[in-house]
């Protein structure tokens, strides 16, 4: 009797258990460090707005898988002119949005002349430059005419920019986001999480979440905890490198270390003085070393860069080597350059600890060779303010995380101000040229000129960290665009 | 002399010796940085320790109480400047206007709490070292302002003052004379006090970041940098707490007694 008995409770323990599980296994719990300020990824240059959005409520005619690759998004196919100039896309049958109505071509057309109107207030208004007109051929074709033939227009549209929205649901797109992805937006609770839920009429296969709620943890501190304490299942993007190997050692968490878009840099105002001579940013370059920046502020997070493009990509080239670390070849170009006893400058830093821990680096390397960096610390809002649009700086600390952006050197108001026709005109070709081959040669003669050029300070890659609780699987590793896709994602059986 | 104002003078002057010692000498550089050394517990190179950036952490805690010390000296050095003859002009024109001004004027610094005006204003003139030591200096104003009145209130009525302005001395005169060197007691426990008080808030301003900015070593900011590695190299906020935690300690301990030895009250009970 008694055996049957602890059998019994052993298995109704078991039963419990497996129901427990099987609760928490359609769920998710996801931590970013920053709250998007609205939800409408093609009206503002938030990154965090992505970070929950992307793939998982909205989708455009292609989209980024997690290992960099553009493939079939609402497009299912599509066909290019003998010239370049015309793309026909055939857009997949019995889409919808989670409001019910249907997806076609008159919606891509609404989506894609938002974008690209003149009041239009997309932050990368750039990326439809090329498109003179979006044509509705019929309900499942759409053909888009370029003025100019534009090797990256699917690399283009599958940014979170160019996501297809409805003209019916967009008026609250801010608030209530309406798709056509694979999760359904529920509930945003300011300052805590946002909820959405699995969309079951979704036209391709389905999510295994049922639902997944994102929480937004901006203290280190409080991520590590929050962590620990298992009251998150994911955290995406760690802010604290040096917690990582404790996650490791930790046989609850798994730790992927992936890379990023995201270059970062020392940016310099160009057009200041002394940053105006090319002998005072080379000599810059040579004062820093990148390593122990990397080993420093990231734990050895990270790898360097010599210009501004991903270390991941076919056509970077390895230009460390131009701007190594010798403190008395920047002493040398500081005389040249008529600053023999150093000169004076302000290192504006954001918030997060690349650019905080990095920049105490960077400002008692620069005091080696003479340079006095007055360190000042700003909020994301003070930044975008008085150093992005106010260019009112002489060095600050960023990385960029948007994918395949060395096109900004080619904006002369970009707040960095850097300015070379020769570099203009390579961007341009390069916008022109759909050829592989002609592609990767126009980029490394851009990455060389920037480079040559010392326009920045080129640090390094940013790693890309993601903790994760054991089992969660079919997270990206790498962050090819600002995204969170938990599309694929799912606990181990 | 009592035990505590021993070992709280002796605390004190410890500090107050490793800042002055922190002007001629420390074991290292305090802003060179060796990061493959970083994170390195106490040992006998290290007295303290490594930070994050193989900087020595007892070079950074002496150059730091300099920076806590001169913040928080300077501080209450200009809370007692405004605030004592305010409160000295308050209690010889006592319930006029300007005794209404000065204390209505008090409470309403005092109704703020003084962490909050002190971010308030470093937020509004920027972080720094200097507009920490006007944010606590406001705070420390009312305190002054206030204390002096009241002891001067009860002076007022003694005889000797009532002889000196029968000798037809000022109002003025008098209050600096021979009220103030009466209160002068009374102000010292209190300026030992808001010292104590002084450290603590640019402590406190430096861990959020609107204190003396990098590479001026502050203790409140070693203590934030600490933060994300406490579970790692718990030295690196053990260290400046507990420096935070001594100074105070110390100052308050010499403030009580000083006050015990101060006090012609308390020393005729303790007789």
């Amino acid at each position: 009797m008694k055996p049957i008995s602890s059998l019994a409770f052993a298995s109704a323990i078991a039963l419990a258990a497996s129901l427990g599980a099987a609760q928490a296994q359609g769920d998710l719990t996801v931590a970013l460090q920053l709250e998007p300020p609205h939800l409408d990824p093609t009206s503002a240059a938030a990154g965090a707005i992505d970070s929950v959005v992307y793939s998982n409520i909205f989708e455009g005619l292609t989209r980024f898988m997690g290992d960099g690759s553009i493939v079939p998004g609402l497009a299912e196919s599509w066909e290019i002119s003998e010239d370049g100039l015309s793309y026909t896309f055939r857009l997949r049958e019995g889409v919808t949005f989670h409001d019910g109505t249907a997806m076609d071509a008159e919606d891509v057309k609404f989506s894609l002349d938002r974008a690209r109107a003149e009041d239009s207030v997309n932050a990368q208004k750039a990326l439809f430059e090329a498109i003179s007109e979006v044509e509705v051929v019929d309900p499942l074709t759409v053909k888009l005419t370029l003025s100019e033939a534009n090797g990256l227009l699917l690399f283009n549209l599958a940014w979170g920019d160019a996501v297809i929205v409805a003209p019916e649901s967009i008026a609250d797109i801010k608030t209530n986001p309406v798709g056509t992805g694979a999760f359904k937006f529920v509930d945003w609770v300011q300052g805590d999480r946002i909820e959405i839920a699995r969309n079951p009429d979704y036209w391709g296969t389905p999510a295994v979440l049922d639902t997944a709620t994102f929480k937004f943890i901006s203290d280190p501190t409080a991520a590590f905890a929050a962590v620990m304490a298992e009251d998150v299942d994911v955290f995406s993007a760690f802010p604290a490198p040096e917690n990582l190997p404790q996650f490791e050692a930790d046989p609850r968490f798994q730790v992927l270390v992936g890379s990023t878009e995201g270059e970062t840099i020392l940016a310099t105002n160009n057009k200041q003085p002394p940053f105006d001579d090319i002998r005072v940013r080379q000599a810059l370059a040579h004062a820093i070393d990148r390593q122990s920046i990397i080993d420093g502020a990231m734990f050895g997070l990270g790898i360097p860069i010599g210009t501004h493009f991903a270390p991941h990509h076919p056509a970077y080239v390895d230009l460390t080597g131009k701007s190594g670390y010798d403190p008395d070849k920047a002493r040398a170009l500081l005389a040249e350059a008529g600053l023999a006893d150093g000169f004076e400058t302000t290192l504006h830093l954001p918030p997060p600890s690349y650019a905080r821990r990095g920049g105490e680096i960077v400002a008692a390397q620069l005091a080696e060779v003479g340079i006095k960096a007055e360190i000042i610390n700003v909020e994301w809002a003070q930044w975008l303010e008085s150093v992005f649009r106010g260019k009112n700086f002489g060095l600050t600390i960023v990385s960029h995380t948007e994918p395949m952006d060395i096109g900004i050197y080619a904006r002369p108001d970009y707040y960095f101000q850097y300015d070379n026709k020769a570099f203009q005109d390579v961007m341009a070709e390069l916008n022109r040229t759909t050829d592989e081959a002609r592609r990767t040669e126009l980029l490394q003669q851009a990455q060389t000129i920037i480079a040559d050029d010392y326009v920045n300070g080129y640090l390094f890659e940013l790693a890309f960290p993601t903790v994760a609780k054991v089992g969660v699987q079919g997270l990206w590793l790498n962050a090819p665009t600002q995204a969170t896709d938990l599309t694929a994602v799912s606990w181990a059986q | 002399m009592t035990r505590n104002l021993l070992l709280g003078a002796l605390l004190s002057m410890l500090v107050l010796l490793m800042a002055l010692v922190s002007f001629v000498w420390t074991p290292y550089d305090h802003v060179a940085m060796n990061i493959p050394a970083k994170l390195q517990p106490p040992d006998a190179e290290h007295w303290l320790g490594t930070d994050h950036f193989g900087r020595d952490m007892f070079s950074m805690i002496m150059v730091g109480a300099r920076t806590s010390i001169a913040v928080a000296l300077v501080a209450v050095g200009i809370g007692m400047l405004l605030g004592v003859p305010l409160g000295l002009a308050a209690a010889a024109r006592k319930g006029s206007w300007l005794d209404e001004v000065i204390m209505r004027g008090n409470d309403l610094v005092f109704a703020f709490p003084s962490l909050v005006i002190a971010i308030l204003i470093t937020a509004v003139l920027g972080a720094g070292a200097v507009n920490a030591i006007i944010a606590i200096g406001i705070f420390n104003i009312p305190v002054f302002a206030r204390i002096t009145r009241g002891a001067a209130l009860s002076l007022w009525e003694r005889d000797f003052i009532l002889a000196a302005r029968v000798a037809g001395k000022s109002g003025a005169r008098i209050s600096f004379e021979h009220i103030l060197p009466n209160v002068m007691n009374l102000l010292i426990v209190q300026g030992t006090i808001q010292f104590s008080l002084g450290i603590l808030a640019e402590a406190g301003l430096s861990y959020v970041g609107l204190g003396a900015q990098p590479p001026t070593p502050s203790w409140g900011r070693m203590l934030a940098d600490a933060q994300t590695m406490v579970s790692i190299a718990p030295h690196l906020a053990l260290v400046p707490g507990v420096a935070i935690v001594l100074t105070v300690l110390g100052l308050n301990l010499m403030g009580d007694g000083l006050r015990d030895y101060l006090d012609p009250r308390l020393r005729v009970s303790r007789a």
